[in-house]
């Protein structure tokens, strides 16, 4: 066990860890945010997806002892009351069914979105074909995704 | 979200002392509308479906789960357009398990709206008399010069209002009306619209609470070593290693109920999941697996193809096909084979229980709160009302989730370690222990007029019958869902058909799977209709009409060749039609194919058209069956569960490939306007997909693939 400190969505936890268990179980079971979900352990479906300084990271394939002092965001971290752009563009495509994998597809999406303001199809698909969605939503992420693009323009230039 | 229990319905209803409380009581076949204290006078149980308080608050109590397929909202809506109230201005609150108030919650068969349409709008125009008769007796005018809207009812000469809070207590001293009027489709404001969904904030913040997210004050954390063969024992585990993982607390031998067999397996109980997961790494168990088979694949469907040359029990059967198929000299044979399936809901099988005072509470994922109360209690030596069953929302159910195996689980840890408890399955004990969906071989046979119309039918299905599985099983059964996807039209227009089946006796256990056996069927049914279209010489969707002996039909299959524009097919593209019918709906689609640069097929786009008759929310249902095609790809191309000395082989997403946004085509949904009876909507679209693409391959190519799943980088 180690104390670590914890930097997630810009609050600091100090927290008592098996330096190899995954971010997943420290920030679900330990620090309690709930949001970030566990799909398959093996990062091969995106469900589990944070942001590590910004970029998209599977936290099931992460080390607590590889992330301390480094910028954790999580779903929870987006917004209190979904104002951003891409929690309002998937309130506006009704992209969520059962809304499981949904937080990974929107941390995902932001952060192509961030590197890339107006994304093509090919570079929707190909930065988001890491997620999986059993419901197939995947059409609707598609049309979300174009939506958050405008909607940030449109703030951007506001 | 909170429950709110019977208990504290009665309670609430006490404490104002005069909200309006009303809900169904059921006596034999009669169903009455009763409100809370007539049905506490009469000591009988009540369901509660709607209650206003005096602040003119409306609760809502939703019966059925919510996995992704809309529930949370379709109720509402029906609910809040006879009642006349603004949909954001009702709380809706899960209901806890129990069918002697709600019914059957069940949650599968497509059925939670086309079940109860009827009585929910009975039920909200009933409580919308009763406070308009509630407004008039108060202003003595007639019942007549009054009318609801928005949560409150107006006096129309006067345009004098009174909110529905500061009528409730009157119109609960009024005897609900036996009879009431309801809106004509032409009247809807809120049934027919594409509201938007009041779960959908709290699925795009995190904030939304499912199974694995439910914690309880010094609850533990349970990942079980079970049986890779499914029937097998423990015949002994060493836990020496595992007791050294920091945090493990118990490591205890389980034994749950799967059908007529048991599944064992060791759980490991810590402090975290993590710690439990550690600590079933370095758990050793010796399994017995003496008794039953060890099958792979090949055996599997080997033994299938067998029995089609064997008597088949009979489903349903018209005329002579055997008959009129011998004597025929344009007559075709195909044989088709779909594969085991997992669900692999995203959400992994957990629950929560907590076994305490000779009760147990359940928390989880559950798509029948009712079921599992009602196969728990004799297990745990429990009557029903001790068992607590709380659904929370679930993240994917498509059948699995109907079983009750793991609420079993997690009671019987919970029992024996005296604390909380969460069982979580990994994402390989998701993929590997099923139930699995039964992979199938059918049989068919097809006898052609000279003038290309279809003199005989005989379809064969083999392969496992879900029904088989339990104790006492009468295993003479035929599959009773034998001709499911099958169009009704058809039974009529075809003059002689023989449907039968040949059931699979193994021990790998089966469970409904996402629109269930239509899901396999259709893949052969339509396949077929398509290979007999080509041996008759005609255009797949022309001969399908011609044997449509009915408007309905008619007009769907004229919708689907105007959207898709089939009749404008260009050379270089492949265009499949296929039509099924389950669930009381209808669905046609058309899924176009053509070739790469490097001569590899890609799906360019899936037009489908749905006639579910009533409905409440477009926007739902394009959602269900643009999600169902994707469900339907995967299983048509990607992935497949398959069997080796009876275990199974893919264990997580790695190997058991699910179909990504990459994979995915562009999809366009058409519904059809009608009035007939509400269809289901959630599964209906899945069946389809797959014979659809491999007739547009056929189109293209001139091949026929007769085996799923399949490579389209391999056509």
């Amino acid at each position: 066990m180690a104390s670590l400190t914890l930097k997630i969505n810009n609050k600091n936890y100090t927290v008592d860890a098996d330096p190899k268990m995954p971010l997943l179980w420290v920030i679900r079971d330990i620090v309690g945010l709930t949001g970030t979900k566990y799909g398959c352990g093996i990062a091969q479906c995106g469900a589990c997806t944070i942001h590590l300084d910004g970029a998209p990271m599977r936290s099931c394939s992460l080390p607590v002892s590889a992330v301390a002092g480094k910028n954790i965001t999580t779903i929870e971290g987006l917004s209190d009351d979904n104002s951003h752009p891409v929690q309002q563009a998937w309130i506006t495509e009704q992209v969520p069914q059962c809304g499981y994998c949904q937080s990974g597809q929107i941390m995902a999406a932001t952060a192509l979105l961030k590197k890339t303001p107006m994304p093509t199809d090919k570079d929707i698909d190909t930065a988001m074909q890491g997620h999986i969605c059993r419901c197939g939503t995947y059409p609707r992420i598609r049309k979300a995704i174009k939506t958050a693009s405008t909607l940030m323009t449109q703030k951007a230039s506001n | 979200m909170s429950t709110l229990s019977r208990r504290n319905f009665i309670k609430l209803s006490s404490l104002t002392g005069a909200a309006l409380t009303l809900g169904f009581y059921s006596h034999g076949k009669e169903t009455s509308i009763l409100k809370m204290d007539t049905a506490g006078n009469l000591g009988v149980d009540l369901n509660a479906w709607i209650s206003i308080d005096t602040s003119g608050k409306v609760t809502i109590t939703n019966h059925r789960a919510e996995m992704g397929q809309g529930s949370f909202q379709s109720v509402p809506q029906i609910i809040a357009e006879e009642l006349e109230v603004d949909l954001n201005s009702v709380n809706i609150v899960f209901a806890q398990g129990n069918s002697a108030k709600y019914g059957s919650q069940i949650t599968g068969g497509s059925s939670t709206i086309r079940g109860t349409y009827k009585k929910l709008l009975n039920l909200s125009a009933t409580a919308r008399e009763m406070l308009i008769e509630a407004a008039a007796n108060k202003w003595k005018v007639p019942h007549g010069e009054c009318y609801a809207e928005n949560g409150h009812v107006i006096h129309k000469p006067s345009g004098k209002k009174f909110h529905y809070g500061e009528l409730v207590q009157e119109a609960s001293k009024l005897t609900p009306p036996k009879h009431v009027k309801l809106k004509l489709p032409e009247e809807y404001k809120i049934i027919r619209k594409p509201i938007p969904r009041q779960d959908t904030p709290s699925k795009t913040n995190g904030k939304a609470i499912f199974g694995m997210d439910k914690r309880l004050p010094g609850m533990l954390y349970a990942v079980v070593e079970r049986n890779p063969r499914f029937q097998g024992k423990v015949k002994s585990f060493d836990d020496t290693e595992t007791k050294k993982v920091p945090g493990v607390k118990y490591v205890i031998p389980v034994k749950t109920s799967v059908f007529a067999t048991f599944r064992e397996g060791v759980a490991v109980v810590a402090d975290s999941l993590w710690a439990a997961m550690q600590g079933r790494k370095v758990l050793k168990v010796e399994w017995d697996d003496t008794g039953f088979e060890h099958l792979n694949t090949e055996q599997l469907y080997t033994r299938m193809n067998e029995s089609l040359k064997s008597p088949g029990l009979s489903i349903r059967t018209q005329g002579n096909a055997k008959g009129i198929f011998d004597k025929s000299d344009n007559k075709l044979e195909a044989v088709y084979e779909t594969p085991y399936e997992s669900h692999s809901c995203m959400e992994p099988v957990n629950c929560t229980a907590h076994y305490h005072d000779d009760m147990v509470e359940i928390w989880g994922p559950i798509q029948g709160p009712d079921w599992v109360q009602d196969f728990l209690s004799p297990l745990l030596n429990l009557p029903k009302e001790k068992i607590v069953v709380n659904m929370t929302f679930l993240g994917g159910g498509f059948g699995r989730k109907a079983f009750m195996d793991y609420p079993h689980e997690a009671a019987i840890i919970s029992k024996e370690i005296k604390a909380p408890v969460q069982v979580v399955w990994t994402r390989e004990d998701d993929t590997t222990q099923g139930p699995f969906r039964p992979g199938m071989v059918y049989g068919c046979k097809g006898s052609l007029s000279k003038e290309g119309s279809i003199t005989s039918y005989a379809l064969r299905t083999a392969g496992q019958n879900m029904d088989h599985q339990w104790l006492n099983a009468n295993k003479e059964a035929y599959n009773n869902s034998g001709s499911e996807g099958f169009l009704e039209t058809y039974f009529r227009s075809i003059p002689n058909y023989d449907f039968s089946d040949s059931p699979l006796d193994v021990p790998i256990p089966v469970m409904w799977w996402r629109s269930v056996y239509a899901s396999t069927n259709a893949f052969a049914m339509e396949s077929f209709m398509d290979e007999l279209a080509a041996k008759a010489g005609k255009d797949p969707l022309e001969f399908r009409r011609q044997h449509l002996h009915d408007e309905r039909y008619q007009a769907l299959a004229n919708k689907l060749e105007e959207v898709s524009g089939w009749k404008n097919r260009k050379k270089n593209e492949g265009y499949g039609v296929a039509i099924t019918e389950c669930f009381s709906t209808i669905v046609g689609e058309v899924v176009k194919v053509s070739k790469k640069s490097d001569g590899k097929i890609k799906i360019d786009k899936v037009w489908a058209v749905m006639d579910c008759g009533w409905y409440v929310n477009p926007d739902i249902i394009r959602a269900q069956v643009e999600g169902s095609i994707v469900m339907g790809l995967g299983a048509a191309v990607t992935h497949a569960t398959h069997f080796n000395d009876g275990k199974a082989v893919e264990q997580n997403f790695n190997t058991y490939k699910m179909p990504r946004i990459i994979d995915t085509p562009e999809i366009e949904v058409h519904i059809m306007d009608n009035e007939e009876k509400a269809g289901g909507v959630g599964e209906p679209s899945l069946p389809p997909f797959a014979p659809a693409l491999t007739n547009a391959i056929f189109d293209l190519t001139g091949k026929r693939v007769r085996k799923l799943p399949f490579s389209l980088d391999a056509v």
